[in-house]
């Protein structure tokens, strides 16, 4: 049994590894945009940041230095991350809601790798599972993951909730945003369930763990908890391939475009990649283009559709 | 009786030949006081029987594309296929490189989350009318992406939606990219990165690079006049240069200094280029640049060379083509006169379009420093190159921040610092900064004047930031208090120019409009005093 699930589990893993990889790759080989950068820019110099200005407030702003501020994106990033800062701000009544879902969603990866961290270490150094702190660190996994799964029910319920019964927001609902809602509270829920039913019986999730990692049979799990571990492998598999994967998207929404502010220098490498965006083919047809799939970008931009006659 | 009703997104393929929403007054935002009584605001004027008859106006009660009804089914089918092969075009690498990143994440990641719509001065001045939802237009988009570009079955349908193609759809998408000022306060609040902004102007593009559709103050009467004449308001180089030399005239006479405008010289510090709306709507505004950069010694001049005396570039609101070519423009005039670095003037998009948009585009020597006004201004005010009497400027005043120049480009405080050094009754908007509101006149609406699309922009898209200025002027109301709105945007001017006079609010309340460089022409005290003149114009 165990075998089986170690297998489902790892395929889970490793169709979510390739999703990514694959959504990560989309959006990484996209050209190079045009400027299209918003304010405040959080690693803009401290004085300019403050009130979101840019170092065209500078006189000769070309002749400058430019240092980047990495701990002005640290700084909004980091409350941005952990505690939806941008809609605590914007959005409060939905922040409400999704906040303790994002929250016990991290909870629960924090919980599963340090389970999986103490799994590994106790099979492979077995003598450092003595001792006080060992009690510590399975208190917290235990603990971070049975509140992790709960605020994810919560926070996916109210959600599921929020999508049924806000006016708002019922003309932007797919199915699949019900179906979405709906699978993680069904997840979670059965987790928690199947965790807590016939607890005696059970070995343990560090056992159950390290049983997944050696492929070794448990001797018993509870049928719930079988269930909602199969449920979420299905889940992690399914993520990447939804825009539920925007734990990749908002990195480059905001790294690549929003504060995306690098100037394109004479020589740089801004320049070179443009360059050769320019010596592509557009195609657009209307008349004032003239564009005919021969010409390039560079040519296209010269013509002046006003004076010189198409050619 | 107000009509308002949730109106759904499959509503946009009706096909009953009417618009999907009606505008009552009553649904709008209130306004505060002197506009709270309703009998204050001009009634909505109905779109004429003849424009209804020929055009697609199947959104709301105005138009402003004004597209041409199509005679046949046949020649409805040929529109859906040419706008289905623009939709394809716009998610290619080859035909739209420029967007394509922000496009894509957009299209992929919207939670639908409806966060963006509170932060939309349309939909909030709408009274919250459905269509004017940042997300409306943008769901309809979404939809028509995963249908038609990433060919989706069932599946597609079940996760994103399904939405029916057909010709009113399109008529209806056209007009609804036109009720989007791409001012993007929505984006900056989305808590995903998403651009629901930029949607409008990419359906814009679509509309304009594949089909040829686009509104005519844009196309044919903005860049294309501009390309073919120099400038859109029609000027020619020879007509420019002569209005220019009635402007120093009137401007010597103005400030008892010989003011002149230098032309064409080359190796010049600082290259100027204004948008030609000035020259002719507010002429005193490049007169009192000229006469701050005389008295602060600048070495600057203008260019004659075609397009180099307009700022203008309307390409940044509906067409990448036309964007670079006026842009490449710019640059190749700043390159003939050898000048250290291009400033702007008063004009925000015109800043976004050469030293943002504008920046990755021009390669080589064609890379020519730009830098905005108000830096420049900042500067020659702040290093007390002028001299200054702040009491000359005893009048409320209050800055509005055009979103090119500060949520768009960053450019905030310089402004700001020169307003407080010498208006000594200068108060903010609130939000103000990169938090503002879009005086409702941007991505080119404050030059459409067509059929009754003025009521739309100053009932409706202007209606937040009227309330911003009457709220900012709260303290001072009545006709016997003059007050200045400093709005250093062309675009932003023409907006207030036509609202202020729509309401009656210079007659009313003294509420006059104008650049920063007046303000500070008007606290020289080298100069002949009451250089605002408050007068209307």
């Amino acid at each position: 049994m165990t075998v089986v699930l170690s297998a489902v589990v790892y395929a889970g893993g490793l169709v979510f590894l390739v999703g990514c990889a694959l959504r990560i790759r989309q959006y990484s080989r996209a050209p190079l945009h045009l400027r299209w950068e918003l304010y405040p820019v959080p690693h803009e110099a401290p004085e300019r940041a403050k009130h979101g200005g840019s170092y065209f407030e500078e006189l000769d702003w070309w002749k400058h230095t430019r240092h980047y501020n990495l701990s002005g994106d640290l700084r909004f990033m980091i409350p941005e991350m952990v505690f939806l800062k941008g809609l605590w701000e914007f959005n409060r009544k939905l922040w409400s809601r999704s906040f303790p879902f994002h929250f016990g969603l991290y909870l629960l990866i924090g919980s599963g790798g340090l389970l999986g961290a103490s799994a590994l270490v106790s099979i492979w150094h077995p003598v450092w599972t003595a001792g006080g702190i060992w009690f510590v660190i399975h208190a917290i996994y235990k603990y971070a993951g049975l509140a992790g799964a709960s605020l994810a029910v919560l926070g996916s319920l109210g959600l599921l909730i929020r999508r049924l019964t806000d006016d708002n927001l019922t003309n932007y609902t797919a199915p699949a945003d019900l179906f979405n809602l709906l699978f993680f509270s069904t997840t979670f829920s059965l987790l928690l369930t199947g965790y807590f039913v016939n607890a005696s019986r059970f070995p343990g999730m560090l056992a159950f763990t390290r049983h997944l990692i050696t492929f070794r049979s448990t001797p018993w799990i509870p049928d719930l908890l079988v269930a909602g571990i199969v449920l979420l492998a299905i889940l992690t598999a399914y993520i990447p391939y939804t825009h539920m994967s925007h734990f990749i998207g908002k990195y480059f929404t905001y790294h690549s475009i929003r504060w995306d502010d690098a100037v394109n220098f004479p020589g740089g490498k801004i320049e070179k990649r443009f360059a050769e965006y320019l010596t592509y083919r557009p195609t657009w047809s209307a008349p004032h283009i003239r564009a005919d799939g021969t010409k390039t970008w560079a040519d296209v931009v010269q013509e002046n559709p006003a004076k010189e006659p198409h050619r | 009786m107000s009509l308002k009703k949730r109106v759904k997104i499959s509503d946009a393929s009706r096909e009953d030949g009417q618009p999907l929403v009606h505008l009552q007054t009553e649904d709008l935002m209130p306004l505060p006081a002197p506009l709270n009584a309703p009998r204050q605001v001009p009634p909505f004027s109905p779109l004429s029987a003849q424009v209804t008859e020929k055009y697609e106006c199947l959104l709301d009660d105005t138009c402003v594309v004004n597209v041409p009804k199509p005679k046949t089914k046949e020649e409805e089918q040929e529109l859906v296929r040419k706008f289905l092969a623009g939709l394809e075009k716009l998610f290619q690498r080859e035909n739209n490189w420029p967007f394509l990143q922000p496009l894509i994440l957009t299209m992929e990641h919207c939670a639908r989350c409806q966060t963006c719509s509170d932060a939309c001065h349309i939909y909030e001045g709408s009274g919250r009318n459905e269509i004017y939802r940042p997300t409306y237009r943008a769901e309809i988009l979404r939809r028509l992406y995963f249908k038609y570009v990433r060919h989706g079955g069932l599946v597609s349908q079940f996760q994103h939606g399904d939405i029916k193609l057909n010709w009113p759809l399109i008529a209806r998408l056209i007009e609804l990219s036109y009720r989007c000022n791409i001012c993007r306060r929505c984006a900056q609040v989305c808590p995903l990165g998403a651009d629901n902004g930029l949607v409008a102007r990419e359906l814009r593009k679509v509309f304009s690079q594949e089909m040829g559709i686009a509104a005519k103050e844009l196309h044919d009467k903005g860049s294309m006049l501009q390309l073919k004449v120099g400038s859109s308001t029609g000027m020619t180089p020879l007509v420019v240069k002569d209005n220019v030399n009635f402007i120093d005239e009137e401007m010597s006479e103005k400030t008892g200094i010989e003011v002149k405008t230098p032309w064409d010289v080359e190796g010049a510090d600082v290259l100027l280029i204004h948008n030609a709306g000035e020259f002719l709507a507010w002429p005193e505004n490049p007169g009192a640049f000229a006469v701050i950069l005389n008295a602060a010694g600048v070495k600057w001049t203008l260019s004659s060379e075609l397009l180099a005396y307009d700022s203008i570039n309307y390409g940044l609101f509906y067409d990448d083509m036309q964007f670079a070519r006026v842009a490449l423009r710019h640059a190749q005039a700043a390159k003939k006169l050898k000048v250290k670095k291009i400033v702007l003037g008063e004009c925000g998009h015109a800043h976004k379009a050469l030293s943002v948009i504008g920046d990755r585009l021009l390669l080589g020597d064609l890379n020519i420093p730009r830098e905005s006004s108000m830096t420049l201004l900042h500067d020659i005010v702040m290093s007390d190159r002028l001299k200054l009497d702040p009491s000359q400027n005893d009048f409320p005043v209050t800055l509005h921040d055009p979103c090119n120049l500060v949520r768009l480009m960053g450019v905030v405080q310089p402004q700001r610092d020169i307003l407080y050094k010498i208006c000594p009754k200068f108060r903010e908007m609130e939000p103000h900064g990169v938090n503002n509101y879009c005086c409702g006149g941007g991505s080119g609406f404050a030059i459409m004047k067509g059929c009754n699309f003025p009521d739309w922009r100053f009932q409706v898209s202007g209606r937040k930031k009227l309330a911003q200025i009457l709220n900012a002027f709260a303290d001072s109301l009545g006709p016997d208090k003059p007050k200045y709105i400093c709005a250093p945007c062309s675009n932003c001017k023409g907006q207030f120019r036509d609202m202020l006079a729509y309401y009656d609010l210079w007659e009313k309340e003294k509420i006059l409009y104008g650049g920063l460089v007046e303000l500070i022409v008007n606290a020289m005290t080298d100069v002949k005093p009451g250089f605002i003149d408050w007068e209307w114009h």
